[in-house]
Order: C-alpha cells, then sequence, then structure tokens
C-alpha cells in the first residue's frame, strides 16, 4: 500500500503546481502548460489506481483517453492563443479583456 | 338534392350583397364605376329566379314548400332558429324583387349617368335587393326583422341619394323615422308571440297559435303590433306622410323601393302573418287599409308633381292589398302585389322618362327655376315619347281598373272579397264603399295625370322641340313592364280575359285557412268572393269608366272646366292639394310638443344634473385623484419602487466586483471553494 501512497503524493504534488501555474502566470502558453499538469496528475491517479485498486485497465484506457483530449485541447487552446497573439500582439491573457468593456 | 331551391335563393340572396361590398370598396377604382358589376349579378339574379319560376310553373304543387334552418344562438334553454323558407309566394316574390331591380339597374344606367355618387348608389341598390330578399326568404320573424331595417337603412341611403338638397335629406330622415314608429309596433308584437310561444319560427308559431298557447286580446295585440310595422313599411295612414316625401329619391328608386317591392313587404309580411290574425285583428287590419285606400286616393286628384301623384296612388294601391288581407282575401293581395308592382314600376319609369327629358330640355334653355315634374309644365308630349306614352298607357289602364289589363284582375279580386265580407257582415259596409270609391278616384286622376302630361297643347311651348325619347336602357324596362301589365300573363294557361279562375296563379297560390278559431275558412271565403264576384266586376267596371270618363271630359275635352269645379269643391280642395294638413298637424301637435319636452328635459339635464350632479361628481373625483397621487408619488414611488431599485443598485455594485473577467481569479475562488468545502467536510 505504500507504493500507492507514494504515486498519489506525487500526482498531488504534480497537481497542485499545475495549479499554481494556471492561476498565477499570465502568459497564455504557460497556462496551458499548468493545465498539462493537472492532465497528467489525474493520469498518474488513474493508473495508480488501476495497479493498486485492482481495476484492472481500466485506469489505463482512461488514461489513454485523457491523453488524446489533452492533445486536441493543446491543439484548440495553441489556435486561440495564436489568434490572440495576431489581433492584440501579446499573449498576455490579462490583456485580452475585451468582452468585460 | 332537394333543397334544391334553398341553394339557388341563397345565391339569389347574396349575390346582390357581394356586388354591395365590392361596389362599396372599389367602385370608384373600377371601369365605369363598377356598374356592370351590380347589373351582372342582378342579372344573374335574375336568371335564377326565372329559373325557379319556371321550376315552381312546371311542379304545379300548390303545397310546395322547403325549408332549412340553423340555430343562431345557443344559450341553454333559450335558442334562436334562423332560417329559409321557399314556397310558392316566395318564388313569385323573388321574381318580382329581382325583375324590377333588374330593370332599374338598366334604367339608372343612363338616369344616374354622370352622377356624382354614381357608384355608390349601385352599392345601395344591391344592399336593397339583398335585404328585400332577406325579408322574402325569411321563415322566422327575426331574421325578417334584421332584413326589415336593413331595408329601412338601404331606403334612406337612397332617399338621400342626393343629400345636398335640404328636402332629400329631410325626406331621407322623415322616412327612417316614421318606419321606427311603425317598426316599434313589430317588435311588440314579435316579442308578445315569442313570450307565449317560445320560438320565432313561422311554423312553430301557427302551430302554437293552434294550440291555444295564445290566444285572445294578447293575441289580437301581437297581430297588430306586427301590422303597425306593416303599416309603416307600407305607409298606411296614419304613417302614410313619409312615402310622398320618399320622392325626392331619384326616380328608378322611387319605381323599385318606394313603389314595387319594398312598400309591398308590409303587405308580404301581412299575408304571411295572415293565419295568426284575429277576427278583430283583421278588421283593424281592413279598416285601416281601406281607408288608405280612399285618404290617399282623395290627396292624389289636386297633386300637380307627377311623383307625387304616383305617390300618392301607390299609398292608395297599398290599402288595397291590406283591405284584402283584412277581408280574408289575402292570395288577392299578393295578387295585388305582383300586377301592381309590375305597373306602378313602369309608371314611376315612365315618369322617370318624362322627368329625364324635361331635365335635360330646361337645362338647355338654362331655365333653373321650372320645376321638371310639374305637371303644368307639361303638355303634349305624346308624339315625342311616343314609347314612353303607350307602355305609360298600358300600366294606367291597368291601374285603373280597365278589363284585359292585370290591375283589373287583381283589383277584382280584392272588391270581390271585400263585398262579400260586407255581405256577410252588413255592419262593415263601409269597406267595399272605401274600396270602390277608391277605385273610382284611381281612374280620374290617373287619367288626369296622363292627360296633363301627353295631351293637349304644351304649356312651355318653347320646350317643346327638346323633348326627345328617353335613350334605349331607359325605355327598355318600359317596354318590358308595360308589356307585363297585360293581363294575358296572369290568366294563362287559359284564356279567359275576366277571371283568374283556373289560371297558373290561382292553382299555385292556394288560400289556407287561419288558424285562429272564429276566422271563416279558406274554402268559405273563396266562395264568398266567387259569388261577389260577377257583381263586383260590375260595379268595379262602373266605377273605372266614370272616373275615366270624369278626366276625359275634363282635362281632354275640357268640357267640365277644372277651375269651376275646384272653386265649387272651396276646402276640400285646398284640403287635399295640402294632403289634408298631415304635416302642419303632426308637426304642430307631435314634434312641436315633443320638441319643446326635450327641450325641457334637455335644461334639467345640463341646469342641474350636469352643473351639480355630474360637476360636482368631477371635483370630487379630482380631489381625490390628487390624494391618491401624492401617495403613490411620495409613498409608493419614492420610498417603496425606487427603494427596491436602489437595493438592487448597491447589491449589484458589490457583486460586480467579483466579476473581473480574469480566468485566474475564477480559478482562485473556485480552489479557495473547494479547499473551504474540504475543510468543512473534515469536521
Amino acid at each position: 500500500m505504500q507504493e500507492l501512497n507514494t504515486y498519489l503524493f506525487v500526482a498531488a504534488i504534480l497537481f497542485s503546481l499545475g495549479v499554481f501555474g494556471v492561476m498565477t502566470r499570465r502568459n497564455g502558453i504557460a497556462i496551458l502548460m499548468g493545465v498539462e499538469l493537472i492532465l497528467n496528475a489525474a493520469n498518474i491517479n488513474f493508473v495508480a489506481f488501476s495497479r493498486f485498486g485492482g481495476m484492472n485497465i481500466d485506469g489505463h484506457i482512461f488514461a489513454l483517453f485523457v491523453i488524446v483530449l489533452a492533445a486536441a485541447e493543446a491543439a484548440v487552446a495553441l489556435a486561440i492563443i495564436i489568434n490572440i497573439y495576431n489581433n492584440m500582439n501579446t499573449i498576455n491573457v490579462d490583456e485580452a479583456s475585451a468582452l468585460k468593456e | 338534392m332537394e333543397n334544391i331551391f334553398i341553394n339557388y335563393s341563397l345565391f339569389i340572396l347574396f349575390l346582390p350583397l357581394a356586388a354591395f361590398v365590392i361596389q362599396i370598396f372599389f367602385g370608384k377604382r373600377l371601369p365605369r364605376q363598377g356598374d356592370w358589376v351590380s347589373v351582372g349579378a342582378i342579372i344573374i339574379t335574375l336568371i335564377l329566379s326565372i329559373a325557379m319560376f319556371v321550376a315552381m310553373l312546371l311542379g304545379d304543387d300548390p303545397a310546395f314548400k322547403q325549408e332549412a334552418s340553423f340555430t343562431w344562438l345557443d344559450m341553454g334553454a333559450f335558442s334562436i332558429q334562423l332560417g329559409f323558407l321557399v314556397d310558392n309566394i316566395t318564388v313569385i316574390m323573388l321574381l318580382v324583387v329581382s325583375l324590377i331591380s333588374t330593370c332599374t339597374h338598366i334604367f339608372s344606367l343612363k338616369y344616374l349617368e354622370g352622377d356624382i355618387r354614381y357608384s355608390r348608389y349601385f352599392a345601395y341598390l344591391g344592399l336593397f335587393t339583398f335585404s328585400m330578399n332577406g325579408i322574402v326568404l325569411s321563415n322566422n320573424l327575426i331574421s325578417m326583422y334584421m332584413s326589415w331595417e336593413l331595408v329601412g337603412v338601404s331606403s334612406y341611403l337612397l332617399i338621400g341619394h342626393w343629400f345636398e338638397k335640404d328636402s332629400a335629406a329631410n325626406a331621407a330622415k322623415k322616412a327612417f323615422l316614421t318606419n321606427r314608429v311603425g317598426d316599434i309596433g313589430f317588435f311588440i308584437g314579435i316579442m308578445l308571440i315569442y313570450t307565449a310561444i317560445g320560438s320565432f319560427v313561422f311554423d312553430d308559431i301557427f302551430e302554437g297559435v293552434s294550440t291555444g298557447m295564445i290566444s285572445g286580446t294578447t293575441l289580437t295585440l301581437a297581430g297588430v303590433g306586427l301590422f303597425f310595422g306593416a303599416m309603416g313599411k307600407s305607409s298606411q295612414f296614419p304613417l302614410h306622410i313619409w312615402l310622398p316625401d320618399a320622392m325626392e329619391g331619384p326616380t328608378p328608386v322611387s319605381a323599385l323601393m318606394h313603389a314595387a317591392t319594398m312598400v309591398a313587404a308590409g303587405v308580404y309580411l301581412t299575408i304571411r302573418i295572415f293565419p295568426l290574425l284575429t277576427p278583430d285583428a283583421l278588421l283593424i287590419v281592413a279598416y285601416v287599409g281601406g281607408f288608405t285606400a280612399l285618404f290617399a286616393s282623395t290627396i292624389a286628384i289636386t297633386q300637380n308633381d307627377i311623383k307625387k301623384v304616383l305617390a300618392y296612388s301607390t299609398v292608395s294601391q297599398l290599402g288595397y292589398m291590406i283591405l284584402a288581407v283584412g277581408t280574408g282575401v289575402y292570395t288577392a293581395a299578393f295578387f295585388h302585389l305582383l300586377t301592381h308592382a309590375m305597373f306602378k314600376a313602369n309608371l314611376f319609369y315612365g315618369s322617370g322618362s318624362v322627368i329625364h327629358s324635361m331635365h335635360h330640355a330646361l337645362h338647355k334653355k338654362h331655365d333653373h327655376e321650372s320645376d321638371p315634374q310639374d305637371m303644368r309644365n307639361m303638355g303634349g308630349f305624346r308624339d315625342k315619347m311616343p314609347i314612353t306614352y303607350w307602355s305609360m298607357l298600358i300600366s294606367t289602364l291597368a291601374i285603373a281598373g280597365v278589363p284585359l289589363f292585370s290591375g283589373f284582375l287583381s283589383k277584382d279580386a280584392i272588391l270581390a272579397g271585400s263585398l262579400s265580407f260586407a255581405q256577410q257582415h252588413p255592419q262593415h259596409f263601409l269597406l267595399p264603399v272605401f274600396g270602390f270609391g277608391a277605385a273610382a278616384i284611381t281612374a280620374f286622376y290617373m287619367f288626369r295625370m296622363m292627360f296633363m302630361t301627353f295631351h293637349g297643347k304644351p304649356q312651355m311651348p318653347e320646350l317643346i322641340d327638346d323633348i326627345h325619347e328617353s335613350p334605349k336602357e331607359m325605355t327598355g324596362p318600359l317596354v318590358l313592364l308595360g308589356t307585363l301589365s297585360v293581363s294575358i300573363w296572369y290568366i294563362l294557361p287559359h284564356f279567359n280575359p275576366i277571371s283568374t279562375h283556373g289560371s297558373w296563379f290561382t292553382s299555385l297560390v292556394q288560400p289556407v285557412t287561419a288558424v285562429v278559431p272564429g276566422n271563416l275558412s279558406a274554402h268559405s271565403i273563396e266562395e264568398g268572393a266567387h259569388h261577389a264576384h260577377n257583381l263586383a266586376m260590375g260595379i268595379s267596371i262602373g266605377v273605372a269608366a266614370l272616373g275615366i270618363g270624369l278626366a276625359v271630359l275634363m282635362y281632354l275635352k275640357k268640357v267640365l272646366s277644372a277651375e269651376t269645379w275646384r272653386n265649387r269643391a272651396g276646402f276640400m280642395y285646398d284640403w287635399s292639394l295640402n294632403k289634408y294638413y298631415f304635416d302642419e298637424n303632426y308637426d304642430k301637435y307631435l314634434y312641436q310638443p315633443t320638441l319643446r319636452l326635450a327641450n325641457k328635459i334637455a335644461w334639467i339635464d345640463w341646469e342641474l344634473y350636469d352643473k351639480y350632479f355630474i360637476n360636482g361628481f368631477g371635483h370630487v373625483t379630482n380631489w381625490a385623484s390628487r390624494v391618491a397621487g401624492k401617495f403613490d408619488y411620495d409613498i409608493i414611488d419614492q420610498i417603496l419602487v425606487d427603494g427596491l431599485g436602489r437595493i438592487v443598485d448597491n447589491i449589484g455594485n458589490i457583486i460586480k466586483k467579483f466579476q473581473t473577467g480574469k480566468l485566474q481569479n475564477y480559478l482562485l475562488y473556485v480552489t479557495a471553494g473547494v479547499i473551504i468545502l474540504m475543510i468543512i467536510q473534515s469536521f
């Protein structure tokens, strides 16, 4: 059981780092990286529970889906960021507040 | 298939209405101001009527009857049935209405040419035809009453066609109001019958009467009430005052409405309700009719306006029909309605043709003073207007009751009926006296009119060269109706010129016995009339000859001087010329007191009621509204409504700060929230 806790611990750190990155960064790409960290923390949890929680292969399958989703999400998000850059000459998300005005 | 007559008659009913709607909305924009719409619709109507008439002749069934009814109003226990009824009387009446209406439409094409309200005139003609057919087709009192009022409206509109003339506007008003007086009676009659029987449909009413659901004085009152409506519409004494004034309308209108059809509606109503009239009610009907017949003819003697002569003659002839209903020979009344419609419409077209011609002649001479309707300005038109002359002469012979002409047959039937009535009830000897007296006077004044208009020397010689025969549109109806005033059409399939016995009319329109106990049966009435027939015919030819002879001596041969006789008659001449001062007396004893009373009431209304009560009420209301307004503004608006707004505004300002639009802030809130939840969870 000691091993599971270890994995969860690593995942929790990864998750916290991800959340911290998303919350503190102003750079769009850095935020994206934070999101990737969060997703990967989830992946570690899936795989860990799959291995030690007696859930067979289900967790691995989910982890694979998440990776695919993460790739798709990254593609869409990068496209958005490129558009923001094209329009505003910056990727600072605080600047992109046209809707607020 | 079995109700094919009803279907036809619905077309007959609604085609003129469609023409009216088209004309009133689009008339002015259509080519020729849309007269072809109206004329086309009415001609189709005529064709359908003729088809129905022929089918009726071929069917040859005296008991023929088709009825279709529907529920118009249903409120639980209270429901009103309306419907249509087609029987032989209806079919004949439809033919008369469509025929005269068609003639009038065609006649008007030229008579009204260039009129400023040409399209509207045709629209109203359509409305009239629709409502008249509505009366004819009703199988109940309610829809008949509606159409009755519609007829009154169209009469009002058409009499007042030239409303720029004060006289026309006033005449329209007078006609409308006088009719209203009669209609009140009609309405009371309807209500009395409905209260007792609970239905407006004729068949139900007759059944109710025969089973005694309504009887005695109530029934008499109801009958007289209904007859009062007929008196208004058919212009019977003492409500006769409107018809002569109604001649202010265009002459074709006079022919259609105020001679042939509309005024006959009253007679038609009396014929329809005949079975429920009690002996007392019938007696009233007979006396009103008989008296009107004589009374109106004595006025007609002295009139100089050609249309006024015809107007009073119409009143008198309607009196005849009413007399016939009163004495029980109501089929004779309907027969006279039929023949009268033809010859009287024709006489009016003739007078219209003369007036038209006079009008143009006067116009050419720039004479706007002389009256184109005054017979004293005419004379010697016979050679100038031969078609008008001959067709009018035929109609005059018909109305005078000369054998071989239609009026002779119908008048004879009426006189025979009244004579037989007097033989059975000797105390009512006055009724045939009224009838024969009126016959003599009618013959006299009609020929007086003919001689003054067409014979002798022209009274305005400078005009005579400009008098011309009217165009084809006007002479066509004259010729047609003149032809229909000859008796041959009414005695077919037999050729007995002195009796309608066995003709299509008598075999198709057979009298039914009244459902009221105490009345003579149809059979005995017919027997009596048959016995009195020869005597009545003898006297009637005698009096007609007397009247015509006098007219010839006085106005053609000038053997008797009209002047001398006028002086000899003294005050009677003045009375007759001034219509027995009816208008003046009504004015003095009826209108003026009413006006004074109205003024008094108006004074009370204005000075007392309005100034103190209503205005006082206004002050109170004003004060109350001020208080209410203050309360509303200061308390509700300022504190309640605005306060709510301010609260919302403040809350909004606070909450606004959380919504920064920055994603990171939101995520921070979410994370904080999750952490708080976790902390709560852990306790």
